[in-house]
């Protein structure tokens, strides 16, 4: 007996959406597994990583909140990929966006008015936007590999926080520490639900999934997207412009990101601190994966990662996994659903072997 | 500039380029049999917390650079089954296999870190190497001599041997190659694996050969940069080697601004770290301004390959 892939007539959508949740079962099974075989307790870092923060309910706030920016940032990113445009940068347009907020909060040190976080949510965008304009120049008019040069701005950014805060932005009064002042209270972003963290940016991320979820499905701009990502010679003869989608994709997905670093600059940090990059922009790339490149899956997939933070902080407490056990888990996620994804495309067939076929 | 100093930065300089050249040749072949491999970051890593273990509980340095190698193989076979065995997307696996990296080693280096290590000597004995000149012939540790080997190896074995030829053929039309006889997954699978064993040593070169410690993200992006050097040598192995060297210029030029002193210190140190990973954006545009850039790429790179039957 032998298998073989035989290519499905139309990819599966019933595959397709249950992959995802067969990635994470996989990942639980053989998360307990491997974490056994090293020494650790498999079983009870599965179940504090996986299940204490859905069961916990002072844990849910922490969830609603580590999910915010991963979903506005899964989203951008879902609509650049689906147009097949990889920014891998959105950890650096985030940090942009933050810086520029940042900025603007600096500016405005002292003067009050509604305004002043409006204005700071719109440097947000536009930070990460101009940061997703460099890596979209190159692109369309060079042809220069835009994973490459969206990641190598990411590294550059992370030195423009840490030259920031060491001198120019560096709070005066802070006793020697790399960070700026606290933000006065008209630059905080404002806190819904009194008594926990919940902050604006929870429902705001809600929001930016739907919206999203609208265009990309009810639009003519969400239908050029799939068409030039996924038949981009079709695309050209439809008169779609391949040079225009890739610089929307990058723009929107920069835009996003940047936007919930300016919403995490002034909702959890309250200032700018050389460890403002927590590396969403890259666990966002797990998320727009996970979430099969649809911002209403988006909203799910990363309630799943925030998940996996706030249970590897769990687990680091009360079991001693360490705090990378996260990362594994996530990668192990994603392997799994790579690895599932031919069965959208292909089912297997047993096939009898081929000597007795002829006979 | 004294003639000592000289000499202290070019060995810096060889130093520094040395675990970028070892990737990005490793990169090199793998892309020319068609397939792009983005987890050179996440495989160094493994390669360097593998190599740092075993020296630190063994102190046998070959046998660290030994296991590293496999480490890496190891870990490129996750990303070859997940592309070549069930053609998933390379992009997003590569990108998946330095999250693995990142993480696995991360994990397995806890409780190592701050606890030093020795560096791997020359390779040559010390009194080759007394004038100041030979030193900078003969003072080097085996990997930086393994580094220019293979550079000639990869060459000789891409331009001039039968094998050579049939992965690129694999590279730049998978469908002829797989009609007249030759398997396109096997040849690729070897190439993965070639190209994460070179990314394990050059992840070992980091506790053995620049900082003998376990640091987290210790090789810091530089597995991305020997990515975008394979583009910027426009898939050419001599043009790696001087890619590789310019860029362990900037890298050192940053560690003298850092020591202070000089003109380089008027420049704030955080530019100086960033200039690598700037340096490779400028090197990849002007790569790309020249027409035949791009159009030496192999031709199916980052296609999966699927035979009707």
């Amino acid at each position: 007996m032998q298998f073989r892939l035989e290519k499905r007539a139309e990819p599966s959508k019933r595959v397709l959406y249950i992959a995802p949740l067969i990635a994470v079962l996989l990942t639980m099974f053989f998360g307990a597994i491997v974490f056994s075989a090293i020494g650790y307790d498999g079983i009870g870092a599965v179940r504090e990583i996986f299940l204490t923060p859905l069961t916990n309910s002072l844990k849910w706030q922490d969830l609603a909140v580590k999910a915010s920016p991963l979903i506005i940032i899964g989203v951008g990113l879902s609509i650049a990929y689906r147009a097949n445009v990889w920014n891998i940068g959105a950890e650096g347009q985030y940090i942009m966006g933050g810086l520029a907020a940042t900025w603007v909060a600096l500016l405005t040190h002292g003067m009050s008015g509604f305004w002043i976080l409006p204005a700071m949510m719109l440097a947000g965008f536009v930070g990460g936007a101009a940061y997703a304009s460099i890596p979209a120049f190159f692109k369309t008019r060079l042809n220069v590999n835009e994973i490459l040069t969206s990641l190598m701005l990411t590294y550059a950014s992370v030195q423009l926080i840490y030259y920031l805060v060491r001198a120019p932005w560096k709070d005066p009064m802070g006793m020697g520490f790399p960070q700026t002042r606290r933000f006065a209270s008209e630059a905080l972003l404002p806190n819904i639900i009194p008594g926990t963290i919940v902050h604006a940016g929870v429902p705001i991320a809600i929001i930016v999934a739907l919206v999203a979820w609208f265009v990309m499905s009810r639009s003519v701009f969400g239908y050029q997207v799939k068409v030039v990502g996924s038949a981009p010679h079709a695309a050209r003869y439809g008169g779609f412009s391949e040079n225009k989608t890739i610089w929307l994709a990058l723009l929107l997905s920069g835009a996003l990101a940047g936007f919930a670093g300016a919403l995490e600059v002034s909702g959890p940090f309250q200032r700018m601190v050389p460890g403002f990059p927590t590396n969403y922009g890259f666990t966002a790339i797990i998320v727009a994966f996970l979430g099969r490149l649809n911002p209403l899956g988006v909203i799910f997939a990363g309630i799943i990662m925030a998940i996996t933070f706030v249970g590897g902080e769990i687990a680091q407490t009360t079991i001693g996994l360490p705090s990378s056990a996260s990362g594994i888990f996530q990668s192990m996620m994603l392997f799994f659903l790579l690895a599932g994804d031919i069965l959208v495309r292909y089912r297997i067939r047993r096939v009898a072997p081929q000597g007795e076929a002829r006979a | 500039m004294s003639t000592e100093l000289l000499i202290a930065i070019i060995v810096t300089v060889v130093g520094a380029s040395t675990p970028i050249l070892i990737a990005a040749l490793g990169e090199l072949v793998v892309e020319k049999s068609g397939v792009l491999n983005l987890g050179v970051e996440g495989m160094m890593l493994v390669g360097a917390i593998t190599a740092f273990v075993v020296t630190f509980t063994t102190g046998n340095h070959y046998l660290a650079i030994i296991c590293a190698a496999g480490a890496g193989v190891a870990s490129s076979m996750i990303f070859g089954f997940l592309t070549l065995s069930l053609s998933a997307n390379q992009t997003a696996t590569g990108l998946a296999l330095t999250i693995f990296g990142t993480g696995f080693s991360a994990l397995a280096g806890q409780g190592y870190s701050a606890r030093p290590v020795t560096l791997l000597g020359p390779l040559f004995p010390a009194e080759l190497a007394t004038h100041p000149i030979w030193r900078v012939l003969f003072g080097y540790s085996a990997l930086v001599y393994f580094s220019l080997v293979m550079v000639v190896a990869v060459w000789f074995f891409l331009k001039r041997t039968r094998a050579g030829l049939i992965l690129r053929a694999v590279g730049e039309n998978d469908l002829s190659a797989h009609s007249i006889g030759y398997s396109v997954i096997g040849v690729r699978y070897a190439a993965v694996a070639f190209g994460g064993a070179m990314a394990g040593i050059a992840g070992a070169c980091f506790p053995l050969l620049l900082t003998p410690q376990w640091a987290e993200r210790m090789t810091a992006g530089r597995g991305w940069i020997a990515v975008a050097l394979v583009v910027f040598a426009s898939w050419k192995p001599f043009r790696l080697l001087a890619g590789a060297y310019l860029f362990g210029l900037v890298m050192t030029m940053e560690l003298y601004a850092k020591a202070g002193g000089g003109p380089l210190s008027a420049i704030p140190s955080e530019l100086w770290a960033a200039m690598p990973y700037l340096a490779t954006i400028v090197v990849l545009v002007l790569i790309s301004i020249r027409r035949d850039a791009s159009s030496n790429a192999p031709a199916c790179l980052g296609r999966p390959f699927l035979p009707s039957n």
